[in-house]
């Protein structure tokens, strides 16, 4: 893992209306990391995240990727840049194929045009994330795992040098909470760097090499782990007083 | 185990349709058209197919933007009007071939699509909608007052008295409509089959996912409004002189702009097969109609239809049939 930060955020202020949803949030992430993201329900963690990703602009501040300042980009060229990211609820294309769904980032951020290229690198990412068998099928018939894996596995068709997960666990019982884990996993192996947002203790305490706390908009807490969930801000977010 | 989707056996009859096999298909099936129109030696035959062939090129174009992108498109007959005002201005002032007026007809409707498209970048579902339907409104009251164009008096146009290998005007405007509607089903076709298909049917499921998966979404939506309103205008283009009297209630049309939503509605929207289907079986069940009963029963019986469909089978006669297909399995 290299140290360079990959993507950053500076100051990161997000308002609607009169409410502060984002106060000024400095976040780094390095090449290949795994950090979780971890706060209450509420506290902006999604928001923090689609300021990155381009689905919200923020009022004030600045996100970096590789070097490039990216605060004003749309989300479709962030995610060319090589930021992807999974949803909190699924959001397959229901419209199409489990396969299909996969062929979009392929065709609009890998630049593949044969038909034939594009099956082919559907097929080899749907056999990554365990969905081969149902590569034919609409997401209409997918159980909520294998929608979770399809979210993951349409951003990794995207060939992201950074992934943010969305809550890809919530909802899943602890094997299914144990694959998605192991899937995240091996794509951190193959040097994607990871932010994961999760409820999850269990979960984030295994994945994470660093946890990122917010609370009420704000981060409260940034560092190692085990260190993190001892910090007395984290334990009255978590606990109360 | 579960089933293979629609799309997935909507992908495996496009394998066996390939372009070739397509293309002759629509060759033989024209000329066995003609010949068979030819037989019944009425120009009214050939002016029906016209109609109906001209709702197969409206339907299908509509389709693009309405069914691939979920765009709906209330104001079809105000790129319809553009085409055919078009083509009275050239009329009247260089008189330049059909053949020559449809492109530049096509290519007015297409700006015009691609201005709306800008106009309403960030408009979506019912506003969009609405922002649409208020362009055919404007161009209505543009036309309306421009008395060059024949303002609300009307404008006629006068047929070319011989027309090179036709033996009548009717037969010639039936061609060409059949050029225009097989060549919008074709264009309709490789859209649904490409990486701009792909990204359109994205971007109708979900615009932020689509987004976040590299899909450029308001590049998308102006390509798909700028080729939907070509099409729609160049089918536009041949009008006036099938009816050889243009006024503002006949080139905005609320017929046009219904059946051209309807029949896509009701065949299906999500392939290029559903607004072929509904045209045909709807333009002629009307054109029927027309000569049995009334002219005055078409818009019921779209309107019933519709009602039927979408109670019934809301999506379409291709979407009832696969869904029935599924079920077996």
């Amino acid at each position: 893992m290299s140290n360079a930060p990959v993507l950053t955020s500076r100051g990161l202020t997000k308002r609607f209306g009169g409410f502060v949803a984002l106060k000024e949030i400095d976040f780094a992430l390095a090449s290949g990391e795994r950090v979780g993201l971890i706060g209450p329900n509420g506290s902006g963690k999604s928001t923090f995240v689609n300021c990155l990703t381009g689905a919200l602009q923020p009022e004030e501040g600045a996100v970096t990727f590789k070097g490039v300042d990216i605060t004003r980009m749309a989300a479709w060229q962030r995610a060319r840049l090589g930021l992807a990211r999974s949803f909190q609820i699924p959001r397959p294309f229901r419209g199409l194929t489990v396969r299909e769904n996969i062929e979009v980032p392929l065709a609009f951020v890998a630049g593949l045009s044969s038909q034939a290229e594009l099956e082919a690198k559907a097929e080899e990412t749907l056999e990554r994330v365990g969905l081969l068998a149902k590569s034919a099928s609409s997401p209409k018939n997918l159980s909520q795992v294998e929608l979770r894996k399809l979210e993951l596995g349409r951003a990794l068709a995207a060939q992201p040098e950074v992934l943010i997960a969305d809550e890809a666990m919530a909802g899943l019982s602890d094997s299914e909470v144990d694959e998605i884990l192991e899937l995240l996993m091996q794509l951190n192996s193959k040097g994607i760097g990871i932010i994961l947002i999760e409820h999850i203790m269990r979960a984030v305490m295994r994945f994470s090499q660093r946890v990122v706390v917010i609370v009420a908009g704000s981060k409260i807490a940034d560092g190692d782990p085990q260190d993190v969930m001892q910090h007395p801000e984290v334990v009255r977010a978590y606990l109360g007083q | 185990m579960t089933s293979p989707s629609i799309t997935a056996s909507g992908a495996k009859a496009r394998a066996f349709l390939g372009f070739p096999l397509i293309l002759l298909i629509c060759v033989v099936s024209s000329a066995v058209l003609y010949f068979v129109l030819s037989q019944l030696d009425s120009s009214y035959a050939f002016l029906a197919a016209y109609t109906v062939l001209q709702f197969v090129a409206l339907a299908t174009a509509w389709n693009i933007l309405g069914g691939y992108a979920g765009y709906v498109n209330f104001g079809v007959a105000a790129f319809f009007a553009t085409g055919v005002y078009t083509s009275v201005i050239i009329y009247k002032t260089v008189q330049w071939p059909l053949l020559v007026t449809i492109p530049i007809a096509a290519a007015a409707a297409g700006l015009l699509g691609l201005g709306m498209g800008y106009l309403t970048l960030r408009l979506r579902g019912v506003f969009f909608s609405i922002a649409t339907l208020a362009l055919a409104v404007v161009l209505n009251t543009i036309v309306v007052n421009w008395s060059f164009v024949g303002g609300s008096r009307g404008v006629y146009v006068m047929r070319p008295q011989e027309i090179i290998l036709f033996s009548s005007y009717e037969r010639y405007l039936f061609v060409v409509m059949l050029v225009l509607a097989i060549g919008s089903v074709l264009i309709a076709r490789a859209i649904e089959n490409s990486w701009l298909g792909r990204g359109l049917a994205a971007l109708k499921d979900d615009e932020m996912a689509a987004e976040c998966a590299g899909v450029p979404s308001l590049r998308m939506k102006l390509i798909a409004t700028t080729i939907s309103g070509a099409l729609l205008g160049a089918a536009g283009a041949p009008f006036p002189f099938f009816v050889t009297y243009v006024d503002p209630p006949t080139a905005f049309s609320l017929s046009i702009a219904v059946n051209a939503i309807a029949m896509p509605l009701i065949g299906g929207t999500a392939t290029w097969l559903g607004p072929v289907i509904g045209a045909l079986l709807l333009g002629t069940f009307q054109q029927i109609a027309t000569v049995t009963i009334s002219s005055a029963l078409n818009l019921l019986i779209v309107g019933v239809v519709l009602v039927i469909f979408i109670t019934v089978a809301p999506n379409g006669i291709i979407g009832f049939v696969k869904d029935l297909r599924e079920k077996r399995r």
